[in-house]
Order: C-alpha cells, then sequence, then structure tokens
C-alpha cells in the first residue's frame, strides 16, 4: 500500500518543555516524523511549546507553533491551518493526551481532522488499565493482580481484602509514572494513593500486586497497516522490578532468556499490539518474568514512540520515528528500505552484535531534600548509552559516559558510597551497581549479593569480572601486552588503570601505544554484519577489524554535550546539530561524538559519520587519531568538551574557534576582573576566598547580602545569597564541598536588581549581538530558571545600548571567535558584569527563533574562518515586532517536600517559550505552555515576609480590582486590611481551623503568591508551596514574578489571544 | 585455556582459544545472527559438516537445558564465539555450554572477533576451514583446511539420517487425526513435536527407504524434513521424494526437504555465497502480500528461472535478496518452504505452514 493520497497537510504534536520522563527523545522522534512526512510531500504544521527543540527550527515543518500545548491552541491551529489529520503518537504521553481531549471534546471531529497513527479506542485499551487487562484476558496474558480505585476509600478496602502488601500503586495517565510507589503498609498506601489520584488526570490509581525483584523486560515493537510487524529491539533491565525503566540499568539485547522464552515474550508482544490495536508505528510492550518459575506477565504497554523506542534505535539503528510516520501515512514496512543497509528491506528484525547499556543520570544533588531511593515513579533527567563488544565494556564505557566524575566502575566510584554498605545493596538507590562491586571486593559471595539485590546472577557475576580485572591489574608486578589488552576488551579506562597502577593517566596511554593496543571502530549496521551498511554509525572496541572509511573531505570533529542534566540539557544538543548542519552545508565532513541517546546530535542521519562515544580524553582522542580532522569545535557542546578542551590542545589537537586560553581567562576570576578594569566596566565587588575566615573578612568588607559562588560548577551548584552574617558560614561551607580545593568567590548582592543575558557572536573584528534578554526574576535567580523576554521589557532603549556596547568590547577584548554569552545586573543607572562565557549558552536555541537569525550556524562559521562581514551581520540588527518570552519548567512534583523556591542554583528541567505581540500574552502563553495557568477568577493567597509587606499590597490591590478575592496568614492579611483591602483570614497550619490546605483541597484557592520567609524557610511554608505544586495549582514565589503574572491576568481577562506560527512571525 | 587456530581456505587465520574441547575439526564456517538459540543451533543436524561462529558476542549466558534440544546430540563440529559466559543463569538451564560441547566431544572457541570473522565470510563467501589446538601452524592449517572435503556435491543428509524408521511420538498416538509418512534427512525434533501437537502421528523414514515401503502404509501426508548440505549431493534423496510425489498424497517440505522437493519437480539448486543463517529474516507470502519474520538456516537454494511454471508457483519470497523461498504445486496438494516454521531458535510467525499441511491432508482424506 503506497502512501495515501487524500491526506496532504498533517499536524503533528509536540511534547513541550524537558520534563523527567519526558525529554530529548522527543525532539528526535518529532524531528524525524518531520522530515520523514515532508520528505513524502506532505504539508506539516507542527505545536511544541519548547523553544531549545531541533523540532521547532523554523526549517523543520511548514508551520512551526511555538504555543502551549493545550486543546484550546491545538483547536485554533486547526482553524487556521485546516489539517487532514494529526500525528499524536510522537510527541510523548503530552501529545497522546492533548489529542485524546482533541478527541473527547469532539474538536477533531467538528473540523474533520483524522487522527493517524493510533486511533482513540486504541489508546484507550493501551492506556487504560482496565481494558487493558480485559483484552489481555482475551488473548490469555497474564497480567498482575490489580485492582482499580477512584479514591481512598476503595484503596483502604482493597488492601485490607484483595491484596498483600507490599502493593505498588500506580496513577493512570501520567507522565512516566509521577505519583506512584509501593507501599509497605497501609499509612504509605494512603499517603501514595493520594498523590497518585492527583496526578492522575482521570483521579484513578491502579493497585497491583508486587512483583518486586522479578526480571523486567521491554519489547519495541512495530506494526504496519498490512498486520506486518516485527520486533526491534529486547531490553533487559538490569535492575529488577520495583525501579521504574527510566531509572534502570537496561541492556539490549537481552542476556539471560532463552530463544524459547524470548519468543514466547515476542507472541506475546504481538498479540498485545493486535489486541490493543495498534494499527500503525511504534509501541512499547513491558513484561516481567518470574526468576525461578519463568511465569510471564505483561506490565504494560505504551501505543507510542516512547523514550525506549528511541534508545532501541540508537541501540540498533532502526529508526523507529521515521518508519513510525511513514506507517501512519499508509506505507508498509515491506515498502520501505532499511535505512542502514539501504539493500534490504525494513520489514525485518536488527539483529545487533554488541552490547548495549543504558544508564540514568541523577539530580539529587540539587534537591538535598528530596528522596533518593528509587521507585515506581522516574526520578532521572538524563541518560547516557554505551557501545561494547562485551557487557563489561558496555557497562564500564556507559559508566564515564555519565559524567559523574568517574572513569568507569572504578575507584572513585566506589568513593560514592559514604553510609552502611549493606544499606545500599538493600535499598533501590542510585549506588546499587557500585555497592554491588564493592562487596564483591569485600569478599560477599554471588548468592548474597543476588539475595539482597535481586539481580540475576550473571550480571553479577560480570561485575565480579571487573573486580577480578581489576586485581590482576593492581597485582601484576607489569603491565604487559596480554593484561593491557584484557582490561582495554573489558572497558577498562586509560584513566582507571592509572588510578590501580599508581600512575597518570597519559603513561597508560603512552603504553598502550607502545604495545599497539589501540581501539578500532565498528559499525552498528543493523544486521550483525550480514549486509553491507552504508550509514557510518560508529562505536569502538578492542577488536581487530577496523571499518572507519576515511573519505578525501577535510573534516571537523564537534563534540556533544553527553547526558542531560539540569544546566546542560537539549539546548546544548540544538547547538551542536546546527554546527553540523552549518559543516555540512560549508563542505566539510561533519563528525558528531555524543554518548546520549535520546538527542538528535545521535541520529546518525544528523552528521556526516556518528561516534557514539563516551566524551573523556581517551575516547574522544581515539577518535581524532582514527579520523585526522581538521580539528575539534568544543563551544557548543556545553561544558563537557570545555573541560577536555585544555588536555586536548595539550595533546596538539587544533581547537577550531574560540581558543581554550580564552575561555579560560573569562573564566579566570582575576583576570577577567583586570579586562573589566581596562574596559572601565564595573562588577558588583568581590574577592575569592581560600577559607571560612578569608570569606568572613570579605563580606564584611563588601557588606551584606552577599552571592556565595563555587568554582567549577555547573548550573549554580551550591550558590546562595547570605543576607545576614550567620548565614554566611553554612553557605560558604556548602560551596567548599560542591568544588573542593578551589576558591569561592564572595560578591556584592544586588538586591532587586534586573537580571539582564545576552548572546553574541564575535569574529575577532565585529560583533553580533543576538539577543538582549531581560530576565523576569530579579538578579539572585539562576538565569535558567528566571523567565526572560526578548525584547527587553522595561529597560529603556539607551539602557540596553550601553550594555550591547560593553558586551561587544568584553568579546574583542577576549578574542571571541564564536559564541559569547553574558550576564549583566542592572540597577538604577547602572550595570554589573556578572559573568561571561565565551561559549554557546543555554539561551542560544531561544534567541535564535526569538530574532530568526541562527546563532550556532553563524558561530560555526565564524569558526571556521569566515567574517560576520561576509556573512552579512555587520551592522544587521533583526526586526523584533513581537515579545518572546522563556519560562524555566521544574521537576518539583517529582520530589515531594520539596521547596519549590528559587535561587542561585539552578533546579529547572526545561523551558518553554511564549510568543505573542506583547509582553502580557507573551508571558501568559509561557506561563500556561510550563503548566502554569493563571486564573482569571476565583481566590488568591498571598503571603510573604516583612519586607515584601509593599509590594504584595500594591499586588492585592490589583487583584482585588480584577475581581479575586483575597486569603491571607495573619500577619500579612493584617498588611493588606491595613491597606483597606477586603481579606479573608487562614489559619497558620499549626493551628486548629481552616488553613491554606484545606483551602486548596476544596477548591478555595486557585493563585498562591508566596514568597519565602527567608533562606532557610519555615517548615509551613514549604508545606504550602509543595502541596500547591502537587495539585498543580500555580504559584508565584518572587516580586517579580508576581508583577509579571498580574499583568498577564490583567490583559488575558478581557482580551482573547490566537496562535500565529514562527513563519509568520519572521515572514 | 588452549590456544587455538581457525584457518581459513583462502590463506585467513584467526586466532582464539578453546573454551571447551580440543583437537582438530573440519567444516565449512559459516555465521548465524540469532542472538538467542545456541543450543538449538548446535544440536539442528543440517549444522553437520559444518563450524558455526554466532555474530552475538555473548554465548552461553542461558547454559543448556534438557528440553530445547533439537537431535539426539550436538552436530555441528564447533562452535565460534566472541564470549563464552563462564557462568550461566536461567530456571531451566542444568548445565554449562562448555561442559554440553565437552560431552558431545566438540570444541568451542572464544577470543575472537567474530564481527572479522562473518564480515570476512560475508565478502568471501562460506568456506572450508580448520580449527585446531593441536597444530597451531598456520601455513600447515591452510593447507588442511584446503586439502579438507568440503560441502559441495557430499551426501550429509545420508550421514544424519536414521538407520531404521520409528513411530512419533514413542508407542504412537491414540488419538491421532492424521498419519504422517516423514522423511529424515536430519530433522530438527520440533517438527516431530508439532506436527504430534497438531493431531498427527508420525512414521519417521531414514532418508534411504523404499517408496513403496512407505506408500504402503496409506498415509495421510508425507513430510520432507531439513538436512544438512549439498541438496545436488543427494540424488537418491530426490529420486525418493520423485516417486513420493507421483503418489499425489498430500506433501510438505521443509528447507533441505524443499530442496528436494523442487529438484523432484525439476528446479535446480545453486549455493548461496555465504547463506541464510539467523532468525530475522524476511519473508514475502506472495498470496497475501503479508511479510513473515523467520528462522533461516541454509546455503544453497531453488533457482528462481529453473522453476517450471507449469508445474509449480513460487509462494514466497525472501526480501532481503528475493531468492524462493517457498514453492507450491500447481496441481497437487504439495508445497514447501526453505525457511524454518518450526522455528526453534527463531520466530513463530510461520506456523500456519503446519496448519496448511494439516488443511491440506484434510481436503485429501
Amino acid at each position: 500500500m503506497p502512501k495515501r493520497k487524500d491526506i496532504h497537510h498533517i499536524l503533528i504534536i509536540g511534547s513541550g518543555p524537558i520534563v523527567i520522563g519526558q525529554a530529548c527523545e522527543f525532539d528526535y522522534s518529532g524531528t524525524q516524523a518531520c522530515k520523514a512526512l515532508r520528505e513524502e510531500g506532505y504539508t506539516i504544521s507542527l505545536i511544541n511549546s519548547n523553544p531549545a527543540t531541533i523540532m521547532t527550527d523554523p526549517a523543520t515543518a511548514d508551520r512551526t507553533y511555538i504555543e502551549p500545548i493545550t486543546p484550546e491552541a491545538v483547536e485554533k491551529i486547526i482553524i487556521k491551518e485546516k489539517p487532514d489529520a494529526i500525528l499524536p503518537t510522537l510527541g510523548g504521553q503530552t501529545a497522546l493526551n492533548t489529542a485524546m481531549k482533541l478527541v473527547e471534546q469532539g474538536i477533531l471531529e467538528k473540523y474533520g481532522v483524522e487522527m493517524i497513527g493510533a486511533k482513540y479506542d486504541a489508546i484507550m485499551r493501551g492506556e487504560e488499565r482496565d481494558l487493558f487487562k480485559q483484552a489481555m484476558a482475551e488473548i490469555n496474558i497474564e497480567t498482575l493482580r490489580s485492582y482499580e480505585c477512584h479514591s481512598l476509600e476503595d484503596a483502604k478496602r482493597i488492601a485490607s481484602e484483595e491484596l498483600d502488601f507490599p502493593i505498588i500503586v500506580r496513577p493512570s495517565f501520567t507522565l512516566g509514572g509521577t505519583g506512584g510507589g509501593i507501599a509497605q503498609n497501609m499509612g504509605q498506601l494512603m499517603e501514595i494513593a493520594e498523590g497518585g489520584l492527583k496526578a492522575s488526570l482521570t483521579t484513578e490509581v491502579l493497585l497491583e500486586e508486587s512483583v518486586f525483584g522479578w526480571k523486567e523486560f521491554e519489547m519495541e515493537v512495530m506494526r504496519d497497516k498490512k498486520d506486518n510487524a516485527v520486533i526491534i529491539c529486547a531490553i533487559e533491565n538490569m535492575d529488577p522490578m520495583g525501579i521504574h525503566t527510566g531509572d534502570s540499568i537496561t541492556v539490549a539485547p537481552a542476556q539471560t532468556l532463552t530463544d524459547r522464552e524470548y519468543q514466547i515474550m515476542r507472541d506475546a508482544s504481538l498479540a498485545v499490539l493486535r489486541i490493543v490495536g495498534v494499527e500503525t508505528g511504534g509501541s512499547n510492550v513491558q513484561f516481567c518474568i518470574h526468576p525461578e518459575t519463568g511465569r510471564l506477565a505483561v506490565i504494560e504497554m505504551n501505543p507510542r514512540v516512547s523514550r525506549s523506542s528511541a534508545l532501541a534505535s540508537k541501540a540498533t539503528g532502526f529508526p523507529i520515528a521515521k518508519l513510525a510516520a511513514k506507517l501512519a501515512v499508509g506505507y508498509t514496512l515491506d515498502e520501505l528500505p532499511n535505512d542502514i543497509t539501504k539493500e534490504t528491506p525494513a520489514c525485518f528484525e536488527p539483529s545487533i552484535d554488541y552490547v548495549v547499556t543504558k544508564l540514568p543520570r541523577f539530580t539529587f544533588e540539587k534537591f538535598p531534600s528530596a528522596n533518593p531511593t528509587l521507585g515506581v515513579s522516574m526520578k532521572s533527567v538524563g541518560e547516557t548509552m554505551a557501545i561494547g563488544r562485551n557487557f563489561k565494556e558496555s557497562l564500564q564505557k556507559a559508566f564515564r559516559s555519565l559524567e559523574i566524575g568517574v572513569d568507569g566502575l572504578d575507584l572513585k566510584a566506589e568513593a560514592k558510597l559514604i553510609g552502611e554498605l549493606d544499606n545500599y545493596l538493600l535499598t533501590t538507590c542510585t549506588e546499587r551497581t557500585i555497592a554491588i562491586k564493592v562487596a564483591l571486593k569485600k569478599g560477599y559471595t554471588l548468592e548474597k549479593v543476588q539475595e539482597m539485590t535481586h539481580l540475576d546472577p550473571w550480571f553479577i557475576d560480570q561485575i565480579l569480572q571487573i573486580v577480578e580485572i581489576e586485581k590482576q591489574l593492581i597485582d601484576a608486578a607489569e603491565l604487559d601486552y596480554d593484561l593491557l589488552k584484557y582490561a582495554k576488551k573489558n572497558g577498562f579506562s586509560d584513566e582507571q588503570i592509572a588510578a590501580l597502577r599508581g600512575c597518570k593517566g597519559n603513561d597508560i596511554r603512552a603504553l598502550r601505544k607502545e604495545l599497539g593496543i589501540i581501539p578500532v571502530f565498528s559499525l552498528v549496521d543493523t544486521c550483525a554484519g550480514e549486509f553491507e551498511a552504508s550509514t557510518p554509525y560508529f562505536y569502538s572496541c578492542y577488536g581487530d577489524l577496523d571499518e572507519t572509511r576515511k573519505t578525501d573531505k577535510q573534516s571537523v570533529i564537534v563534540l556533544g554535550s553527553g547526558p542531560n542534566r539540569i544546566g546542560q540539557g537539549i539546548e546544548f544538543d540544538y547547538s551542536c546539530v546546527h554546527t553540523v548542519k552549518a559543516l555540512r552545508e560549508m563542505g566539510y565532513e561533519a563528525i558528531m561524538v555524543n554518548s546520549n541517546p535520546e538527542t538528535v546530535s545521535t541520529d546518525y542521519d544528523t552528521s556526516d559519520k556518528l561516534y557514539f562515544e563516551p566524551l573523556t580524553f581517551e575516547d574522544v582522542m581515539n577518535i581524532y587519531e582514527a579520523e585526522k580532522p581538521l580539528g575539534m569545535i568544543v563551544q557548543m557542546g556545553g561544558q563537557t568538551p570545555l573541560n577536555l578542551a585544555d588536555r586536548l590542545l595539550e595533546a596538539g589537537v587544533p581547537i577550531l574557534g574560540t581558543s581554550p586560553k580564552s575561555i579560560a581567562a573569562a573564566e579566570d576570576r582575576e583576570l577577567f576582573r583586570q579586562l573589566l578594569d581596562k574596559l572601565e566596566l564595573k562588577q558588583p565587588e568581590s574577592a575569592t576566598a581560600v577559607t571560612l575566615e578569608e570569606a568572613e573578612v570579605i563580606a564584611e568588607k563588601i557588606g551584606f547580602p552577599v552571592m556565595i559562588r563555587p568554582s567549577f560548577v555547573l548550573g549554580g551548584r551550591a550558590m546562595m545569597v547570605a543576607y545576614e552574617e550567620e548565614e554566611l558560614e553554612p553557605f560558604v561551607n556548602a560551596a567548599f564541598a560542591a568544588s573542593p580545593d578551589h576558591p569561592v568567590l564572595i560578591d556584592r548582592f544586588l538586591e532587586h536588581a534586573i537580571e539582564v543575558d545576552v548572546d553574541l557572536v564575535c569574529d575577532g573584528t565585529d560583533v553580533y549581538v543576538g539577543g538582549v534578554m531581560e530576565h523576569v526574576e530579579e538578579a539572585g535567580i539562576h538565569s535558567g530558571d528566571s523567565a526572560c523576554s526578548i525584547p527587553p521589557y522595561t529597560l529603556s532603549d539607551e539602557m540596553v545600548a550601553r550594555i550591547k556596547d560593553a558586551c561587544t568590547a568584553m568579546a574583542m577584548e577576549i578574542g571571541v571567535k564564536g559564541l559569547m554569552n553574558a550576564q549583566i545586573a542592572v540597577k538604577e543607572d547602572e550595570f554589573y558584569i556578572i559573568e561571561v562565557n565565551p561559549r554557546a549558552s543555554r539561551t542560544v536555541p531561544y534567541v535564535s527563533k526569538a530574532t530568526n537569525v541562527p546563532m550556532a550556524n553563524l558561530a560555526t562559521q565564524i569558526a571556521m574562518g569566515k567574517t560576520l562581514k561576509e556573512l552579512g551581520m555587520v551592522g544587521f540588527e533583526p526586526k523584533i515586532e513581537w515579545f518572546a518570552v522563556k519560562e524555566a519548567v521544574f521537576p518539583f512534583n517529582r520530589f515531594a517536600g520539596v521547596d519549590p523556591i528559587l535561587g542561585p542554583e539552578m533546579k529547572s528541567t526545561g523551558e518553554v517559550m511564549g510568543i505573542d505581540k506583547n509582553f502580557e500574552l507573551a508571558f501568559w502563553k509561557a506561563e500556561v505552555a510550563a503548566g502554569q495557568v493563571l486564573p482569571t477568577e476565583g481566590a488568591v493567597f498571598l503571603s510573604a515576609k516583612d519586607r515584601d509587606k509593599d509590594w504584595i499590597v500594591a499586588v492585592g490591590k490589583e487583584f482585588v480590582e480584577l475581581g479575586f478575592s483575597l486569603v491571607a496568614t495573619e500577619g500579612t492579611a493584617q498588611a493588606l486590611h491595613n491597606a483597606g483591602l477586603e481579606v479573608t483570614l487562614t489559619h497558620k497550619l499549626s493551628e486548629d481551623g481552616k488553613n491554606v490546605i484545606d483551602l486548596m483541597k476544596e477548591n478555595g484557592v486557585q493563585l498562591l503568591v508566596n514568597t519565602p520567609s527567608g533562606p532557610v524557610a519555615r517548615v509551613d511554608e514549604i508545606k504550602i508551596r509543595s502541596e500547591a505544586i502537587l495539585r498543580g495549582l500555580p504559584i508565584v514565589t518572587t516580586r517579580s514574578g508576581a508583577e509579571a503574572s498580574v499583568k498577564a491576568i490583567k490583559y488575558i481577562s478581557k482580551n482573547d489571544w490566537n496562535v500565529k506560527s514562527i513563519q509568520e512571525y519572521h515572514a | 585455556m588452549k590456544k587455538a587456530i581457525i584457518a581459513l581456505e583462502d590463506g585467513t587465520c584467526f586466532e582464539g582459544r578453546a573454551f571447551a574441547g580440543s583437537g582438530e575439526f573440519y567444516g565449512e564456517l559459516v555465521f548465524n545472527t540469532s542472538m538467542t538459540g545456541y543450543q538449538e543451533i548446535l544440536t539442528d543436524p543440517s549444522y553437520h559438516g559444518q563450524i558455526v561462529t554466532m555474530t552475538y558476542p555473548l554465548i552461553g549466558n542461558y547454559g543448556i537445558n534438557d528440553e530445547d534440544v533439537e537431535s539426539r546430540g550436538i552436530f555441528a563440529q564447533g562452535l565460534v564465539v566472541s564470549e563464552c559466559s563462564r557462568m550461566y543463569s536461567n530456571w531451566r538451564a542444568t548445565k554449562s555450554l562448555p561442559e554440553y560441547l565437552e560431552e558431545n566431544g566438540k570444541i568451542g572457541i572464544d577470543d575472537v572477533d567474530t564481527r572479522a570473522i562473518t564480515l570476512h565470510i560475508r565478502d568471501k563467501g562460506a568456506m572450508k576451514c580448520v580449527v585446531s589446538t593441536e597444530d597451531l601452524d598456520k601455513e600447515s592449517l591452510i593447507a588442511k583446511a584446503k586439502a579438507s572435503e568440503g560441502l559441495i556435491g557430499r551426501d550429509l543428509a545420508s550421514e544424519v539420517s536414521i538407520d531404521s524408521a520409528y513411530v512419533w511420538p514413542e508407542g504412537g498416538k491414540a488419538d491421532a487425526l492424521y498419519k504422517v509418512a516423514v522423511i529424515d534427512c536430519g530433522i530438527k525434533l520440533n517438527q516431530l513435536r508439532i506436527l504430534e501437537n497438531l493431531g498427527c502421528e508420525c512414521t519417521v523414514y531414514p532418508n534411504t527407504s523404499d517408496a513403496a515401503d512407505i506408500l504402503a502404509a496409506n498415509h495421510d501426508g508425507i513430510f520432507v524434513s531439513n538436512g544438512p548440505g549439498d541438496p545436488a549431493g543427494a540424488p537418491e534423496t530426490t529420486a525418493l521424494v520423485g516417486k513420493l510425489i507421483e503418489s499425489k498424497v498430500p506433501m510438505f517440505g521443509i528447507c533441505f526437504g524443499h530442496q528436494m522437493l523442487g529438484r523432484a519437480l525439476g528446479a535446480d539448486t545453486f549455493k548461496l555465497k555465504f547463506g541464510h543463517r539467523g532468525g530475522n529474516q524476511p519473508i514475502q507470502d506472495l498470496r497475501t502480500t503479508k511479510v513473515e519474520i523467520a528462522s533461516h538456516n541454509h546455503g544453497f537454494c531453488i533457482d528462481a528461472d529453473t522453476v517450471n511454471p507449469e508445474v509449480a508457483e513460487v509462494t514466497h519470497l525472501n526480501l532481503n535478496d528475493n531468492t524462493v523461498a517457498g514453492l507450491k504445486h500447481k496441481k497437487q496438494p504439495l508445497f514447501c518452504v526453505q525457511y524454518h516454521p518450526e522455528a526453534a531458535p527463531g520466530p513463530h510467525d510461520p506456523f500456519y505452514l503446519f496448519e496448511e499441511f494439516i488443511d491440506l491432508m484434510k481436503e485429501n482424506k
């Protein structure tokens, strides 16, 4: 069946901001889908609120709507664009849920839009537990004994009558299992079920028999209209049942099943797909198997492309999303070619001849009060994947890809265990694999470790082998060829071996080269070598046959940004992808190196050659030596490649663009101060301290409040503002702990200053200032967590011009050849330079989209020797007749009990953009897109510390004028009352009588304005704010946020809003 | 562990070590891309005379169990893997892969770059080889590999078939709906298990049996099994099958059986460069255009151009290289496939072919 001719225009729904459970993988799948369908001649409209994606690049779709992903916005797009069909299966749960609402509200029917990819009924059967169980019963596939509940009473009854503890609680229709958990007793059950009922869009949770410790598998399946169905990949979770698969170490292919067992699971997967009725596209089916009886049960299925399918695509070379898009428009698998071999059809099952390991990346250090135990609700913010010839190699490569300061499953990893070893083994903690290694080293038997962790003994033995090789490396009198080669084959890094031998990584590297132990690069080819592969997608191993392909073209290596983490995510992948594109446009061969399976940069279609490798000096040098490129570009992938720059330079690698020396000059506080002095620019008064005593002297001299910053950290790690002397000591100590052996910078904190971000491109002669962004939140809130606006919405033109001039002067002085980002604080009529980073910033994609100037592309061309003059950018000024507001999105809903306030340390995982003709509307859209739906009526709860009373009264007045009623606790209520405002008093949580949490429960509050009382918040405040987050109520915790929100509410309550594509704005 | 050398007739050598067995073993070096199923592969008599390289690098993980056996023992001469797991883990496992190879007097080699071997075979074709732990002189081994007999023109099926007929299941099947004659050219037991489950009592005959004897038993259907080697090297079996065809009794053939039926109907066979061995091959049923994923293990193939369109039609195609994967007689109840609907190892997609055979017997009863 060829493609459908009755549809011409397709609307694709994206997945919105990066949140836990929904990350770059949907940029990858969405971008693939757009490409694949446009290739077929379809017109593509797209909605996605995330400006940091490649998907929302104006070139990816015909019409790109960076709008909140809500049924209302989609309806407006449908009215405007009149698409024939809507494709919701490539934008994660967000897209699927939005599409379901569109069907339920009759919108698709009303406008005659067909849902393709999956039908409503099939999605219901796949997602709605009861229907799913019924369907499974029809095909005799066992499911876990479970009961659905819609209330706490239900839950209590079922727990007492039907199930034994532990009981698993799973909410229906949520992201990545939000609100789920394992309850050991009735108390825990009540708590988890309440959260789950709230998190579920359908107020439904499932109580399920516990299969803790069972083996866990995932099958990635594709099916077409003709009922051709294939398995793309089987994934085995090394961490057995009990940990969300997104937080588990997973391995492809399955390692411990015989063919007979595998085929039973394969049959079951296909049967599930058929009975659920997924007509076309990719799905994911999860199974558990009892380790002693082999009893198999299906856990769940996702009738859409998922995080696992992105992993499966990268693990096998089979592009699931691309194929899913083509199947959705009527093609069948046998009509489409295998992307990699080109000669054979896509209708086959990939066979792989290597081992793939995925490790999750966590950021619990950002949320010290969060519970770091893993369970059925996902908590990781990113992941990394590694490919090796054996499991040990793959696991160790994955560990060093994680960028957590380890060089494999090494001694540094062991140092991460600080508590009782057995506790690590007995809990589902993030360090469990490391703990297993330590236990085996200490002589724990394999059986004992298995009993404690429930891991399959095969995996434990693999770790034991690593322990044994480690011992050999320590004990050997001399490191000979055989032992070194053996260690390298098993994934030991040079640094790891050096630490065991008491020498330097470079020594091992030198010895290795002397002995001729260098890795080869093998192809990921979907077919285990059976057919020739035309696509150059490589991984390294210590085999005999090198498959690298030299071409006559000059090549450039682009280093990616590794696993997503808070502070370094999709924004950098965006810049890397643009760099690769720019290089290819210029006729260079672009070689991408990255270890993050979610990304567009690791789509082998993006670059000329893809190396899926850890971003370490050793691994990168191996590629450099094999490819002999012109040089490397390190300024696009965030801190990861920059951290390698010095060693690469030392090893003789040409670094293209801004030199690492210039980068270091901007990072060195003293050199930077000299530079500013020379340019007569101000910075907040500051000094560095290496001891607490020094810090105290400095703070005294500068005067409180002061900002405390550790050196060499990412995302404002351990940055704090001390308002009073007694706060200084704990904060300074925390800063030393975050960056040991480095000085702490203490500078004057500019209270109530406006913060400004600037992104520019410099070629050494000229500068193009791409964007001046005015932050909504005041200076002191991490720039990544602050909303901001292009163009500035309160700054005078004169101030903007002065800032631009200052940034231009700094870029020239530093000698930037490429991108630079500056952070500036404006207080009254003065501005102060806070920080300058001569590299791609987090805001590059946002600026590029807000102004229609591809910043990363320009920077790449400059790095390759072009000038701004040649590029026509000298004197160019983008005409911006709109406002684009970026807002941050936070993971607070994943971490119950964590105070959702903002500060100098970054906590957001993602961002959205609102764009419209004025600031108010753009801000309102950004808030809605971020999940903060500002109300236009109802009650507002106000609570602020004394220092904030003035402005809170002003804000209160405006709310009253807008028809809101006010609710407040004593102090704030008094202030409001004194100002002549009517206010309802609520009790403190500790008092009897109705408090604000009760009010939230009975829908008596629609918005909360609640600022922290001080740097260490009171327990009450945290409870109130957490409750609001868990209930999805809008909450504002800063003055500037409150003022902007009032403006937005005022505007939206009197005016309608509409949607407009980026292409229309830019026209 | 002993060092071992794999020497190929084209002069290429690969060095590894023997994780099981020792000595000198000859065979055709082939590769299989199945990621699971090494036990079934080793016990598949079609691998008689071959040394199998597994492309998946970690083999032995789940050990060996008592159920997943496809014949009376290991038929492959040797197994070449990248890393043989030193321990096994599976609730059904009873012994390790090295133990199993040792018990059967075969050799297992690991610590070799199996991808390098695979790409070599892919580019140069499956070829004669010798694996040795005794003679480690490469030149000498290459000479031995060159001088070895090889597969071409040899009747390997007769080497692995049985001496005398027997009934499956043992003692007969009281409630059998159909009586099936099975010609054992090196049969995989799962073919018999499936026939039994579908209501058949099978009489398994040696491939050297007399057609008249078989036909005298008045079977409802005749099944010709898989088996090793060059179909052109087994003219007696082809002749036997030809005589059975004349009876017009419903017939079904798999793999070598398919080649025998094809040759008996006048088609030619040829040697594929490196064969099809794996569990992921796409087969299109030309009647429905649907694709099934199927288990493969064959080095020879029916030449589509030599199929007489008056007599037979091609029903199935391998989409990877468009070779003939299934045939059907134009007038008689007879069909056959090149691949393995009995799976073991491999996907169950083509299971329906056994049901079609049952239907044929039903219609013709």
